[in-house]
């Protein structure tokens, strides 16, 4: 009855409300040019560029993903071209992997929280974290200029020999696009590698790190290790399509599978950069909305290693029907089954910490628990395509298109937003009202379930993916989709108008509003521009929430922590 | 199954594919079932506010973990090893097995039997006779789909892949292209025509080839001169042996030139005509020149029924 009525929630109600003094000296009002923005090296400062661009990347894919849904309410071909539909598809997953969901919770919310939570100041590398900036934006406008050039109809799969010789689109552009942004990636996991191994306070030892490093850790290294080989693939492609070397065209001598085993090396792994950092935030979310130890943390942090090691072994499960021998799908069969496991561990563990918890139902819990829903029920269909003679059926319709996105939209899309809520407070210094928060987090849910489910059906009774015209049986499932698609939308616009909101009128937050026991909540809100005054000093692990649950004072992690209070 | 949301089953493995889908549908159901019912049970139990008992929290177990991580584990195994016998045994088509050839193009499927009848997005089978596809691509990737056999497999430029089927139920069913091939995707699709063996008999005699597809390789032999080198009627005897002969090639080894050995199948003769420096026959001149570009992959296929008429050489 409390939480219907009144917007305040219990867990922020211990918090006083800081003076004006500690906002005039955040990271925010260090500066209030352009230029103080655009050649800044503080994290925090890049973290909001990027957050900036990829918001703006996220609605330009939401556009084409819009026509999409539009254009399949019927069969026939009506809204858009043959080839306009086959632009629209492949520009909504060229801007959503590359511009949107790669880089989404790393470079926002891993570039302003993980020197925050390990006690540092900054990243190691912070003007080679503002390159970083500079180059994804740069493959931004590359992308933009595909689209001015006239579209690309590759998908985002760039299959050979389609893409390197007979496709008429603007190819070269794109793949420069998905090149260039390839280093901004690179840059990034080098610069949190680095971070996390030498910069961790005192007493901030491995086993006491926040869950979200451990999985921006992992992240990190498949970012290094991963994406040089897409690079490598797409120069091969732009070099066939620009001088007609034969590398992928069997009619040049070339191997058009040599394509896929590339990049399907680098975008399996890349699949896990998206739900990596995702898992990360659950973790956060989970044990703060339970205000409760993490259950099993070894388990939780060795399981993002194990994901980001075994997920480099099974690209190969993209190709069971591509002609590579059956032998190696068995065996990539049986490594998908086993990349299984470490995301279970994670699930059962999650659901084991909400146990016993003291637990507050908010905006911030109600995403995290989308992420965990709708992650296991794509993490579940995952593992039928990984069964050969399903997925033999299955693969390439919207069975899959539905899986992957359960994986990508339904969990990594609702856990950026968790994340955004969560940290929300810390980010901006206010507060955002969390009924509206709360309605936001269901209709998502709800049109995502709406919109996806419906395309496991289709794929099942034979639709394939990329099909703008489709037979007549198809078309009550797919206006379904296109109904639950725009029920989607709404949900995802409705946390732009009352976090922009809450800039203006919304309350101060203090320093930890949610009663949180990470190192970021012992700083202002918004923090200053070195992060701490003093060298944090470390003295336990992390999610040491008070034993009697919400009643007592939750005790800093720190030994120092009171004076960073006052 | 008159399931509206259910395909159409047309054979004995599309069967089979359901019940592996639905029997493995209720193991993963299971396995999330805890997920979901044991979250909703602890938010309501021990939401804030609520008194409940909260002593003796546990932070983590050693044996409830390794159970939650095996327990699943090798439930999945138990399926990983009827799925992968089923998929296995789908690779190898039987002996008796009636052979199509498929070329996809941008953006349509052909079709030629070996009596030679040829059809375009439609395909006629007899029911209950095994089927082997043996498909190739003019230009770019393709895939043959069908849905109701619950079979699907990449159709590649340059080199052969097969699938094959027995449908039990005759009628038509849709034929699909299922990877991306360009502008005309979503429209490059057909159907699949299962009739009785006397309907399939009348269609044959109605679609009236006067010549099988040996036959019209024979011809396109003569035309392309290919006699100048490998024989006339193929033997190699009047040739100045420039070429190696033809008779009794197909499904025999060929030492090759760089001292290995392969075996005369399909894909070799269809590479030794489109890029014969690939693989050079041993005591041979490379002096052949490529029909790439002369030749489509309907032609090839035609020259390679003309080689098979010519006797085998071997087990194929």
């Amino acid at each position: 009855m409390s939480e219907a009525t009144s917007h305040v929630n219990p867990r922020m109600s211990q918090e006083p409300i800081p003076d004006t003094a500690v906002e005039r000296v955040s990271y925010l009002a260090e500066g209030h040019s352009l230029r103080s923005w655009l050649l800044t090296t503080d994290h925090k400062r890049i973290a909001i560029l990027f957050l900036i661009s990829i918001t703006f990347f996220f609605f330009c894919g939401g556009i084409a993903a819009a026509l999409i849904r539009l254009d399949l309410l019927t069969p026939a071909p009506d809204l858009l071209s043959n080839d306009g539909y086959n632009r629209a598809f492949s520009l909504h997953g060229i801007i959503m992997v590359w511009f949107f969901l790669i880089p989404s919770i790393p470079t926002t919310f891993g570039n302003f929280l993980l020197p925050m939570m390990i006690g540092a100041k900054d990243l190691a590398f912070p003007r080679l974290n503002l390159a970083s900036w500079y180059i994804f934006a740069l493959g931004g406008l590359a992308t933009l200029a595909t689209v001015v050039l006239g579209g690309v109809d590759t998908g985002w799969t760039f299959y050979t020999p389609f893409s390197s010789t007979y496709s008429n689109g603007a190819v070269f552009m794109a793949v420069t696009a998905v090149f260039i942004s390839g280093f901004s990636s690179i840059l990034t996991g080098i610069n949190f590698i680095v971070t996390v191994h030498k910069l961790r306070c005192p007493g901030m030892t491995w086993g006491r790190l926040p869950l979200f490093v451990w999985a921006h850790y992992a992240t990190a290294v498949i970012f290094v290790l991963a994406t040089p080989v897409l690079t490598i693939a797409l120069l091969l492609v732009a070099l066939e399509r620009v001088f007609g070397i034969g590398i992928f065209d069997p009619r040049l001598g070339g191997d058009p599978l040599l394509f896929q085993h590339l990049f399907w090396f680098y975008s399996h792994p890349a699949v896990y950069i998206m739900v990596l950092p995702a898992m990360g935030v659950v973790s956060e979310l989970i044990t703060n909305a339970a205000h409760k130890q993490i259950f099993g943390y070894w388990f939780v942090a060795g399981s993002a290693i194990a994901i980001a090691v075994i997920g480099f072994m099974v690209w190969g499960h993209h190709m069971f029907v591509s002609g590579q021998s059956p032998y190696a799908s068995a065996i990539f069969s049986f490594l998908s089954i086993l990349v299984a496991v470490p995301s279970a561990i994670k699930v059962y563990n999650w659901t084991a910490t909400l146990h016993k918890g003291d637990i507050v139902i908010d905006g911030p819990l109600l995403y995290a628990l989308g992420f965990i829903g709708l992650f296991t029920i794509g993490g579940l269909t995952g593992l039928m395509l990984a069964m050969l003679s399903i997925d033999v059926h299955v693969t390439d319709t919207y069975f899959v298109v539905a899986h992957f996105h359960f994986i990508m939209v339904g969990g990594s899309v609702s856990a950026f937003f968790g994340a955004l809520h969560f940290w929300w407070p810390k980010v901006t210094g206010r507060l955002y009202n969390d009924l509206w928060a709360r309605l936001a987090a269901l209709l998502i849910f709800a049109g995502f379930v709406m919109t996806f489910t419906p395309q496991f059906l289709l794929g099942y009774e034979g639709m394939p993916r990329r099909y703008h015209v489709y037979p007549e049986a198809f078309q009550p499932l797919n206006v379904m989709s296109s109904v639950g698609a725009s029920i989607l939308a709404l949900g995802y616009l409705l946390p732009f108008t009352y976090l922009l909101w809450s800039l203006r009128y919304g309350k101060p937050a203090g320093p930890n509003p949610w009663g949180a026991t990470g190192l970021e909540w012992t700083t202002p809100s918004p923090p200053p521009k070195h992060n701490f005054e003093t060298v944090p000093i470390v003295d336990k692990q992390a999610y040491c929430y008070p034993v009697g649950g919400r009643g007592e004072q939750s005790e800093p992690r720190t030994q120092n922590a009171k004076q960073d209070d006052g | 199954m008159s399931l509206h949301f259910w395909p159409t089953q047309a054979s004995l493995h599309a069967e089979h594919v359901d019940w592996l889908i639905g029997s493995f549908g209720i193991l993963v159901a299971l396995l999330a079932a805890p997920v979901f019912i044991l979250s909703a049970v602890y938010l309501v139990r021990y939401r804030h506010g609520r008194k409940a008992d909260r002593s003796q929290r546990e932070a983590g177990n050693v044996w409830l973990e390794t159970a939650w991580a095996a327990i699943p584990f090798l439930l999945v195994m138990g399926f990983y090893v009827w799925s992968t016998k089923m998929f296995l045994d789908q690779q190898s088509p039987p002996d008796d097995a009636l052979t199509i050839d498929v070329i996809a193009k941008q953006w349509m499927w052909k079709f030629q039997h070996a009596g030679g009848q040829r059809e375009i997005n439609e395909l006629h089978v007899p029911v209950g006779r095994p089927i082997r596809l043996t498909m190739t691509s003019q230009d770019v990737i393709h895939s043959l789909y069908l849905p109701a056999l619950r079979i699907k497999q990449d159709v590649l430029p340059g080199r052969y892949t097969q699938e094959w089927f027995a449908a039990t139920d005759t009628g038509t069913f849709p034929l699909r292209c299922a990877e991306f091939c360009g502008t005309d995707h979503s429209v490059m699709g057909g159907r699949l025509v299962v009739q009785t063996p006397a309907d399939f008999a009348g269609w044959q005699a109605q679609a009236g080839a006067d010549r099988s597809l040996a036959q019209l390789g024979h011809t396109l032999f003569d035309r392309l001169g290919c006699a100048g080198c490998h024989g006339g009627n193929a033997q190699g005897q009047d040739a100045q042996v420039r070429a190696p002969p033809l008779a009794g090639l197909y499904g025999k080894p060929v030492p090759l030139a760089d001292g290995s050995i392969v075996r005369a199948g399909d894909q070799y003769i269809h590479d030794s005509i489109m890029l014969p420096n690939k693989q050079v026959a041993a005591g041979y001149e490379p002096l052949m020149p490529p029909f790439g570009s002369v030749l489509d992959e309907e032609q090839v296929a035609q020259l390679e029924a003309y080689i098979r008429s010519l006797g085998a050489g071997g087990d194929r």
